[in-house]
């Protein structure tokens, strides 16, 4: 199986996979960052969302062989002890019932607010529409989108 | 508070205090037997290892409370809730208090974890009387030292003040609280009094949540263990004849393929129906691999030869059959008032309609996973189920173990809605690492829990009314499901007692598809039939639909007759309370309502919608809620899943479509299968009635109401009745024909 260096988090990790492995299980299964959920293995629900290089990104759908020399980001790196501003206002709103999209969720809110500092209502709920969540936290979710775009 | 009769009975049967070792004091209870005084403790009362406690309170010398939850959690709070029902009769500060999932020691192999669904209706009592009990013994621990009476002492925060003004704090008085007896009576709290109970409180696990910190079953890891994937046959009604494992086996990092299935069949055979009716006879192709992509890889390269032994169902041979039953068959009755057959031969007019809904799968947004390692001396489990003990139970049984050489330990679970309660995952994964003898995880893809699932059973009502001189003179109710759906109560719900001629029957189709508990099992989908039978009812008898209800309820008299199971009084409170804070006939132009209530796991539930349409097809606006569960203890967890049920209620009435063909089903994963997202979501309005009586389950009633609320807020908007589930099919008909 081939070696591939890659940069998780802000370190260099090497990881021996084959090289259709989806970057999902490179991250649960070698590296013991399971906070990036499976969902639905189609790029559906949005469980396993992280940053390639600043981009929201299904890693259920990134083959380990396309990422070298890209930054990749994951739930644990996003921010210090659970500090970004989206993970501060998920914290307020006390949005998760069963949490278990709520990192895909968290993920795919700070790409989009990191890109859109003000977003409107419209923009927030499409934004967000790619992402289920089964408990149906949506409206804290978008409540929680908010308050994280006022204090970004 | 007046303790309920069933619960007064001595507290010496479930409660224990210790010195802790360390330092401090333990105090272990017993959910199962608190819940149920029958119950007799398995071991003697003055085994102080606490092995056979399943929740305990830690209270340390430095003052810190620890409360070990002791139920499972799947998203419905409990893990918030039930601590702070302790916490408020211990009279400590909520944020000096840590809550951990009552754990086993992985050490000692002997405890067995209990817990499964008991839920704050059953254990509201015994949680306050535990943490009363442990306030009293820390005071009498204080007046002993000071040598005063008891009843001169005050406490608040976790710290006791005499009438000097001296002060002990709860750690300083631990060691010697924990040696004294366990009183027999306490005194709880006045409601007026709480200051924990009804006041917000964030989930426990908000921290580990949002950083991604392990928690789910699917993150659990353990030494040297291996992944497996389950080929399982591909139609309700196969089995496996043969398969071909060369392809799989060149897979990198696949270890071995080996097949189960004999264990589960011996166990089916050996006549424990209630749990094995879930689980498939076949066997079944296990990949065992050293990661989960190669697992998966493994068995989607496995080629497999199946046979049919039972007949390959489909959707439209079922809808054949359940009509049939609906019209020429006699049904079980369950219940029958008057004369039915009178008042329908006498009416001035008869309505009658006819509902039907499709099988629904739970898709947990965690597949269904679980962890097991078996060797000779002991069984090791770990993972997300609704009913540990249970798992448990009959994993022992199928190898050959004491319950005292198996140790399971919950994990946090992403989702139930009923699928956690079955626990053939757990089987599977026990014959898996019993036949490999390594530690072993099953991982379900979504395809594998959309196919092979315990699904809410296909059903189909038909309601007939007899209308004479403009009352309700008779009503007709039949049910027919695949498997069964409907049991004893719910012929008692409303309208029961409400009109002179009533009676409902039931009758179901027997089919090889696995059918099983889906969130607020039974009434669904009876509660979207009925609410939109009673708006429909309410159009021809040219009466608010609102006050229809309130006018039926008058008819009402529970006191002559023990069966029926909804309050009046309750069901009109929410009623009121709804009508008044939706604003109900009160709407700009463009917006349309719709009404519907519903009594189901002990709660009381109004909801209306407001809709708008939108290029010819309604935008569900927002959906005001009223609620009777009693006291409400977590306000911020209590409107979640009101909240939750709500959408997921309107969710799955609107989109969700699901179909059999051949025995397979034709739906896989979340790009045909439609769940509820962000764009399609309301505004929920939350409100609750403000009682003092004990309080009821949130996590199933706030769903049946939802699909009627909204099917009757598109009558009013487009004059277009729903009697189909999922709606959309029949609203995007009508919006192509125009």
């Amino acid at each position: 199986m081939p070696n591939y260096t890659l940069n998780v988090n802000g370190q260099q990790r090497q990881v021996t996979a084959d090289e259709d492995t989806p970057l999902l299980w490179v991250l649960r299964d070698e590296l013991d960052l399971v906070g990036t959920k499976f969902g639905c293995g189609i790029a559906q629900c949005g469980a396993c969302t992280v940053h390639i290089d600043g981009v929201a990104m299904r890693s259920c759908q990134m083959q380990v062989s396309i990422l070298d020399g890209t930054k990749i980001t994951t739930i644990e790196g996003l921010s210090v002890d659970g500090k970004h501003p989206v993970q501060e206002a998920w914290k307020t709103i006390d949005v998760p019932q069963c949490g278990y999209c709520q990192a895909g969720q968290i993920m795919t809110a700070s790409a989009f607010l990191a890109e859109n500092k003000n977003p409107t209502e419209k923009e927030i709920r499409n934004a967000m529409h790619g992402n289920i969540c089964r408990c149906a936290s949506y409206n804290r979710i978008e409540k929680a989108v908010k308050l994280a775009a006022k204090n970004l | 508070m007046k303790l309920h009769k069933k619960d007064n009975f001595s507290r010496r049967n479930f409660l224990k205090t210790s010195v802790l070792a360390s330092g401090g004091m333990l105090i272990g209870f017993n959910f199962l037997t608190a819940c149920k005084p029958e119950a007799k403790m398995p071991v003697t009362i003055d085994n102080l290892n606490f092995n056979d406690f399943n929740a305990y309170i830690k209270i340390s010398e430095e003052g810190y409370v620890t409360i070990f939850s002791p139920n499972p959690e799947i998203g419905q709070g409990v893990k918030t809730a039930m601590p702070m029902i302790i916490a408020e009769e211990l009279d400590v500060a909520w944020k000096n208090v840590t809550v951990a999932q009552a754990d086993l020691d992985t050490k000692n192999f002997k405890r067995q974890v209990a817990g499964g669904s008991q839920s704050i209706r059953s254990s509201w009592s015994v949680l306050r009387e535990t943490g009363a009990t442990a306030k009293q013994m820390l005071m009498q621990a204080a007046a002993n030292k000071w040598q005063v009476d008891k009843s001169t002492l005050k406490v608040a925060n976790g710290i006791i003040t005499n009438n000097n003004g001296e002060t002990l704090g709860y750690g300083d008085v631990v060691k010697e609280a924990a040696l004294l007896e366990v009183p027999e009576k306490v005194t709880l709290k006045a409601l007026k009094d709480f200051t924990i109970i009804g006041k917000d409180a964030l989930n426990v696990d908000l921290h580990k949540i949002i950083t991604g910190q392990s928690l789910y079953g699917l993150d659990y890891k353990a030494e040297g263990m291996v992944y497996a994937t389950v080929l399982r046959p591909p139609a309700f009604g196969q089995e496996l004849v043969s398969f071909d494992a060369t392809e799989a086996k060149k897979i990198n990092g696949v270890l071995e393929v080996v097949t189960i299935g004999k264990k589960v069949r011996k166990f089916k055979n050996s006549g424990e129906k209630n749990w094995s009716f879930s689980l498939s006879s076949s066997d079944k192709v296990v990949v065992v691999a050293k990661n989960t992509w190669a697992a998966i890889k493994g068995k989607k390269a496995i080629k497999a030869k199946w046979k049919t032994i039972t007949a390959l169902e489909s959707t439209e041979q079922h809808n054949i059959v359940l009509n049939a039953i609906l019209n020429d068959k006699k049904g079980k009755v369950r219940r029958e008032d008057g004369n039915v057959k009178k008042a329908f031969a006498n009416a001035d007019k008869v309505i009658e309609k006819t509902y039907s809904a499709p099988f629904l799968p739970h898709n947990c947004m965690e597949p269904m996973n679980f962890y097991a390692n078996i060797t000779k001396e002991k069984v090791h489990l770990v993972g997300p189920i609704q009913t540990p003990e249970a798992a448990a139970n009959i994993v022992g049984k199928m190898f050959g173990f004491t319950q005292d050489k198996i140790h399971l330990e919950m994990t946090r679970m992403g989702g139930g809605f009923g699928r956690r309660l079955y626990g053939d995952f757990v089987f599977e994964v026990a014959e898996i690492a019993n036949k490999i003898q390594k530690p072993v995880k099953l991982i379900a893809t979504r395809e594998d829990d959309m196919t092979t699932g315990i699904y809410r059973p296909s059903t189909k009502y038909k309601i007939t009314a007899a209308l004479k001189d403009g009352e309700i003179s008779g009503y007709q109710l039949k049910e027919a499901a695949i498997n069964g759906n409907m049991y004893g109560s719910i012929a008692h719900f409303f309208p029961a007692g409400c009109i002179p001629n009533y009676k409902v029957e039931s009758g179901n189709y027997k089919s090889n598809i696995t059918t099983g508990a889906w969130r607020a099992p039974y009434t669904n989908f009876l509660a979207f039939a009925e609410q939109t039978f009673f708006d429909e009812l309410a159009t021809e008898l040219k009466i608010d639909p609102i006050q229809l209800r309130l006018d039926l309820l008058e008819n009402l008299d529970p006191k002559k007759d023990k069966r029926i199971q909804y309050s009046g009084k309750r069901t009109k409170d929410v009623i009121e309370l709804v009508r008044e804070k939706g604003n109900w006939g009160n709407v700009p132009v463009g917006v349309y309502q719709g009404f519907a209530t519903y009594y189901s796991h002990n709660t009381h539930v109004a909801e209306i919608a407001d809709i708008e349409i939108k290029n010819g097809l309604p935008v569900i606006k927002k959906i005001t809620v009223a609620v009777d569960c009693g006291i409400v203890v977590n306000p911020t967890g209590a409107k979640n899943q009101i909240e939750g049920g709500v959408l997921d209620g309107i969710g799955h009435a609107m989109y969700a479509n699901f179909s059999l063909k051949d025995g397979k089903p034709e739906y896989k994963n979340f790009d045909t299968y439609r769940l509820i997202r962000m764009n399609e979501t309301p505004i929920v309005e939350v409100h609750f009635v403000e009682n003092n009586l004990k309080p009821t389950g949130l996590g199933e009633p706030g769903l049946p109401p939802a699909g009627g609320a909204v099917a009757n807020a598109i009558n009013a908007a487009l004059g277009k009745r729903l009697y189909n589930q999922p709606f959309i099919k029949d609203l995007q008909k009508q919006t192509i024909l125009g």
